[in-house]
């Protein structure tokens, strides 16, 4: 018999890709033993590996929580600004359009990133991502109710100031880097506009720290609670009275206006003037860096919220120190006082209008920073007379 | 090798690799950005020391509002650093025996290292700092009884630099109509406009409605 | 909290300086609500805290010291604020009608001028590094700004920039040798830093002294740190120039006096040498370099930069002689210096400033007053006998010589001589050569601190005796 088939191939067996495979598990298996021996080591021999791990989780988790809110109070904005104009706001995604966000998370990620030939394209890209991460880093310190703040530093109110004066940075160099005029220009507005107003905003920060004594935000919530005007009258449990916002009132009004100033918010938000210069610092941008300069910007926005709630509005503390109210966690309430905060907020962008640029400068220089200077003042003369500096 | 001490090698070591870009990034913008990045890690060696006060402060004054300014400038002026290097090789001599006598000075000094014994003493003194107070209390307590007239001396050199600063740059221009917002709040109806009853067929003669110009003067 | 606050330190000591610090915040306050329109009555709240600051400080006695031995008070502080309070009164009295006149009369400039007295005092009293160097940058910042005050001049503008850019360097290298005295000696407070170098110090106090005193050196603008001396004091507004050539030069002269003899008298050696050869070239180069010059400021910076020199001679010596030859000396300069520069304020024909000494051609016959001041000041810049000057030059060469530094003191000798050829060049302009236009008359101030200071130089002879007292006073409180 002739083999008439053609030079069949011999049926060899192919040992590379087993023993290839062979050797992956084997590796793998050593991986994970060297891994496990590592964690082992670091788990049981060292003492900061498990702190280290639980601040890992810790800030995993606040930063989620944060971003998922965050999603919905940017839809929250656009729903009151709607609402304020007559419209419907967004309301296709989801029911009532709640996944409005979300889906343009999706979009702003899967468009292409388009970076301009001029600029300068390290800067370019950095400077989203630090306006990100240092708006994100701010919630370090930020206690959302007793005890639960990553970091319950010393100094916290002075590294939220800190972090959230570091914040011009991302705006600056992003224009600087467009290699544009509108973005350039919309950049030096912003450096010039944050500086000013950050002088009045300290000085605000100085006149509750002298009321409290401490810079720990936590001992500023705690010092709204056990004590002011409320124990003063004799109605330990009317704790909205004990707030910091009676007592320095007009320190909460510049302290709030302010806030809108040093986050870009209108009707200060002159380097992005949408009327003059396009769309500001912002105007190259596109993509996921715009997405992240968004994001950073409505972080920031929340971090005054917080910062406005722990300083005049009590914290995560309740109004009223009695049954129903105390049986709500903290958390409820500080998340609450900053969404109220945060509906102001939006209320000013959709009534008020835009500011000209030098009564923007006018307002800071010569109206809030002679303001809060004579606060800082008068406050310390009446604790200082008074005795009731503790 | 416990962490603080990895840290202290990350935030000195990032110091100083960015403190030397500062003098050798060709970009001034690039330079300016190495030197807050320095200030920064700067800020970090001061968190180490448990100087967390200071550290906060620096980032806030420094990085937050100097920096800033100085990147503002920096950005608005266009440097061409290949003109500026062009004198390079002609200082280049005098350069070289100026760093010259300073190194052989710093040898000098290093080679013959002697320290007094006050200084070792020294040292423990500025350690008494309070461990019952935060930064801020311990700071304030010292800076406004012991400290009191270099504190009140700075505030007045602050001073003149202010008025310095005004002195030798405002200008104010005459002739120009500024906004004026008191003025503004303070203006009525009554000073605006005026109701004038229309009889049919004659119209309207303008009547002068007084107003004031920039001067303050009626027109 | 139990936490001991340390009390608040005794400001009585410091109350003549707390009294200008407070009048010049008025006034700049006044000056704010007020406008520029209230220049002249600035100017007399100024002089009057001037006046009440000198009386409280003069009211003191013996040696006080506050703020943790940071600020001391002793005879020889009193000796030169007093001088540089004089100096601040004149620059006040002489400015007003002259900025008036180049319509910069801003009371700014008035309040700088306290100021800048405020930190000259804080540098006569300074015991220790930091309150020294506190006062230099609260005085220097306060003089760049008046040298620049006529800002839409490009001479003055010049002067300013140059001023400012020099004074910063100067700063920079007193600040470097301060931080190495300190880092050396573990010490910023000058007693202490004279206990450390007593017996045997490293190189590195060493390198730390030399940059301290080069930055002095510049402050008092002595060679070879005299460059800016000239632009200066041409580019400056003229009252400027006669303040920068009088009040900081006492502080100055005070502080490097005080630094050398409190903190480093015990390597005497040491310094001795830099001292001596800044003097030396200071008096040669103001001898030889002010003959080429024209214009009077000019030649009044390059004296003022040989004056210096001849103040260093006494330091040079480093004993309680030289110390008060040196005090003697700078009161004499002052008195001289502002006669000076009140006759170049004097020279005003047809509405127009000159300055050179061209101008003064004749004027011997013209404003025959004039002339015989500038006369009498010259002849006392040379050391004619009778005169201020001459009392000046002697104590300091005579401290020289009594600590054996002969080639100081004849080379000192020497350069007086050559420079009687240009003091000596102006007294015969003014009398032997053909008339310029006549001056104007000028105003009062002007006059009563040119006479003053004629007066002064004249019959010092007849009060040398209670003056030498003081200065012996003064001197031997640093010791």
């Amino acid at each position: 018999m002739v083999d008439i088939t053609p030079n069949a191939p011999k049926k060899k067996t192919n040992w590379m890709p087993m023993i290839l495979g062979g050797l992956a598990l084997v590796m793998l298996a050593a991986v994970a033993w060297v891994a496990v021996v590592v964690l082992k080591y670091l788990w049981v021999e060292t003492t900061w590996f498990i702190p280290a791990l639980i601040v890992v989780i810790k800030s995993l988790a606040l930063l989620v929580a944060l971003l998922v809110i965050i999603a919905f109070f940017l839809l929250a904005d656009r729903k009151i600004w709607a609402a304020v104009q007559l419209r419907r706001g967004p309301n296709v995604v989801g029911p009532f359009g709640l996944l409005q966000s979300f889906a343009d998370l999706l979009k702003f990620v899967l468009k292409e990133p388009v970076i301009p030939a001029t600029s300068d394209k390290v800067l370019f890209l950095l400077a989203p991502l630090l306006t990100c991460i240092l708006a994100l880093a701010a919630w370090a310190v930020v206690p959302v109710a007793e005890g639960w703040a990553i970091a319950d530093i010393n100094v916290g109110v002075l590294y939220v100031f800190a972090i959230s004066s570091l914040g011009v940075y991302g705006v600056i160099i992003g224009g600087w880097a467009s290699n544009s005029k509108y973005p350039f220009l919309g950049a030096l507005r912003s450096a010039a506009q944050m500086v000013s107003y950050e002088v009045s905003i300290g000085f605000v920060i100085i006149t509750v720290l002298m009321v409290v004594g401490s810079l720990n935000l936590t001992d500023i919530v705690l010092a709204q609670k056990n004590s002011g005007i409320a124990h003063m009258l004799g109605v330990p449990w009317f704790t909205m009275l004990n707030w910091f916002f009676i007592p320095l009132f007009p320190m909460f009004v510049i302290f709030f206006i302010s806030a809108l100033a040093e986050t870009n918010r209108p009707p200060f938000d002159l380097p992005e003037a949408e009327s003059e210069l396009v769309a500001g610092f912002m105007s190259e941008y596109g993509s996921t860096p715009y997405l992240l300069f968004m994001l950073g910007e409505y972080v920031a926005i929340m971090t005054m919220c917080a910062l406005t709630t722990i300083l005049f509005l009590g914290g995560w503390t309740p109004p009223l120190s009695i049954p129903p109210f105390t049986w709500v966690p903290g958390v409820v309430w500080f998340v609450g006082k900053v969404g109220f905060v945060f509906f102001m907020f939006a209320m000013v962008k959709a009534m008020v209008p835009r500011y000209r640029y030098d009564q923007l400068m006018r307002l800071g220089w010569k109206v809030f920073l002679p303001l809060s200077l004579a606060a800082v003042v008068i406050v310390a003369g009446v604790l200082q007379l008074t005795g009731w500096y503790r | 090798m416990n962490v603080i001490t990895l840290f202290f090698y990350l935030f000195s070591g990032v110091l100083i690799a960015s403190a030397v870009m500062v003098v050798s990034s060709r970009n001034p913008v690039h330079a300016v950005l190495f030197l807050i990045l320095a200030f920064v890690n700067a800020a970090g060696l001061f968190l180490l020391m448990g100087a967390e006060f200071l550290a906060m402060i620096l980032i806030v004054v420094y990085v937050g509002a100097v920096a800033v300014l100085f990147l503002f400038v920096v950005m608005m002026l266009d440097v061409d650093f290949a003109e500026l290097r062009q004198g390079f090789l002609q200082y280049l001599p005098i350069g070289a025996v100026i760093s010259a006598i300073f190194f052989i000075e710093l040898a000098l000094v290093v080679g013959t290292w002697q320290l007094a014994p006050e200084a070792l003493a020294l040292r423990k003194a500025a350690a008494a700092a309070p461990v019952d107070a935060m930064n801020a209390r311990a700071l304030g307590r010292v800076l406004y009884t012991e400290y009191v007239y270099f504190f009140q001396a700075a505030g007045l050199i602050l001073l003149v630099a202010m008025i310095g600063a005004i002195v030798l740059t405002l200008r104010e221009r005459h002739g120009v109509r500024r906004q004026d917002v008191m003025r503004q709040n303070a203006r009525g109806k009554a000073d605006a406009m005026s109701v004038v009853t229309v009889q049919p067929g004659q119209g309207v003669t303008v009547q002068g409605v007084k107003r004031k110009d920039a001067a303050g003067q009626e027109v | 909290m139990n936490t001991v606050i340390s009390p608040v330190p005794a400001l009585g000591p410091a109350l003549p300086e707390i009294v200008l610090a407070i009048a010049s915040l008025g006034l700049v306050l006044l000056g704010a609500i007020r406008g520029d329109g209230a220049k002249r009555l600035i100017d007399w709240i100024a002089i009057l805290a001037l006046v009440v600051a000198g009386f409280i400080l003069l009211e003191g006695q013996g040696r006080v010291s506050t703020f943790n031995d940071a600020f001391v008070v002793d005879g020889f502080a009193r000796a030169m604020k007093t001088l540089t309070i004089i100096g601040s009164i004149a620059a006040i009295l002489m400015s007003s009608r002259f900025l008036t006149e180049l319509k910069i009369a801003r009371f700014e400039y008035t309040v700088l001028i306290l100021l800048s007295t405020i930190g000259m005092m804080m540098m006569c009293s300074a015991n220790e590094l930091i309150s020294l160097y506190l006062g230099v940058e609260l005085q220097s910042l306060a003089l760049y700004v008046v040298a620049a005050i006529h800002r839409d001049d490009a001479k003055s503008s010049e002067a300013g920039l140059k001023y400012f850019v020099l004074g910063a360097l100067s700063s920079g290298m007193l600040l470097y040798g301060m931080s190495l005295v300190y880092g050396f000696t573990g010490s910023v407070t000058f007693p202490t830093i004279a206990k450390a170098v007593t017996g045997g110090h490293g190189s590195g106090v060493m390198i730390g002294l030399v940059f301290i005193v080069a930055g002095l050196a510049f402050k008092m603008s002595v060679v070879p740190f005299h460059m800016w001396t000239p632009d200066v004091y041409e580019g400056a507004p003229t009252p400027v120039a006669a303040f920068f050539a009088t009040a900081p030069k006492m502080a100055a002269v005070a502080m490097t006096t005080r630094i050398l003899i409190d903190a480093f008298l015990p390597i005497v050696k040491d310094w001795q040498p830099i001292i001596a050869f800044a003097a030396i070239a200071s008096m040669v180069l103001g001898a030889f370099a002010a003959i080429a010059q024209s214009n009077i400021k000019r030649l009044m910076a390059y004296s003022s930069i040989g004056n210096m020199g001849y103040a260093l001679v006494g330091l040079a010596a480093g004993t309680v002689q030289g110390v008060e030859g040196v005090v003697i000396f700078m009161t004499t300069y002052l008195a001289m210096t502002l006669g000076v520069f009140a006759v170049i304020l004097a020279m005003q024909t047809g509405g127009k400033r000159v300055e050179t000494v061209a101008d003064l051609a004749g004027a011997s016959r013209t404003s025959p007053a004039l002339a015989f001041v500038m006369a009498a000041l010259m002849f006392s810049l040379i050391g004619i006998p009778p005169l201020a000057g001459f009392f000046g030059k002697f104590y300091v060469f005579a401290a020289a010589i009594e600590a054996k530094l002969f080639v100081l003191a004849v080379i000192g000798i020497v350069a007086s001589v050559v420079s009687a050829f240009y003091y000596l060049r102006l007294v015969k302009v003014m009398y032997f050569d053909a008339p310029a236009p006549a001056f104007q008359v000028a105003p009062l101030e002007i006059r009563g601190v040119m006479y003053a200071a004629a007066a002064f130089v004249i019959v010092f002879a007849v009060i040398a005796n209670p003056i030498r007292t003081m200065a012996a006073a003064a001197a031997k409180s640093l010791f």
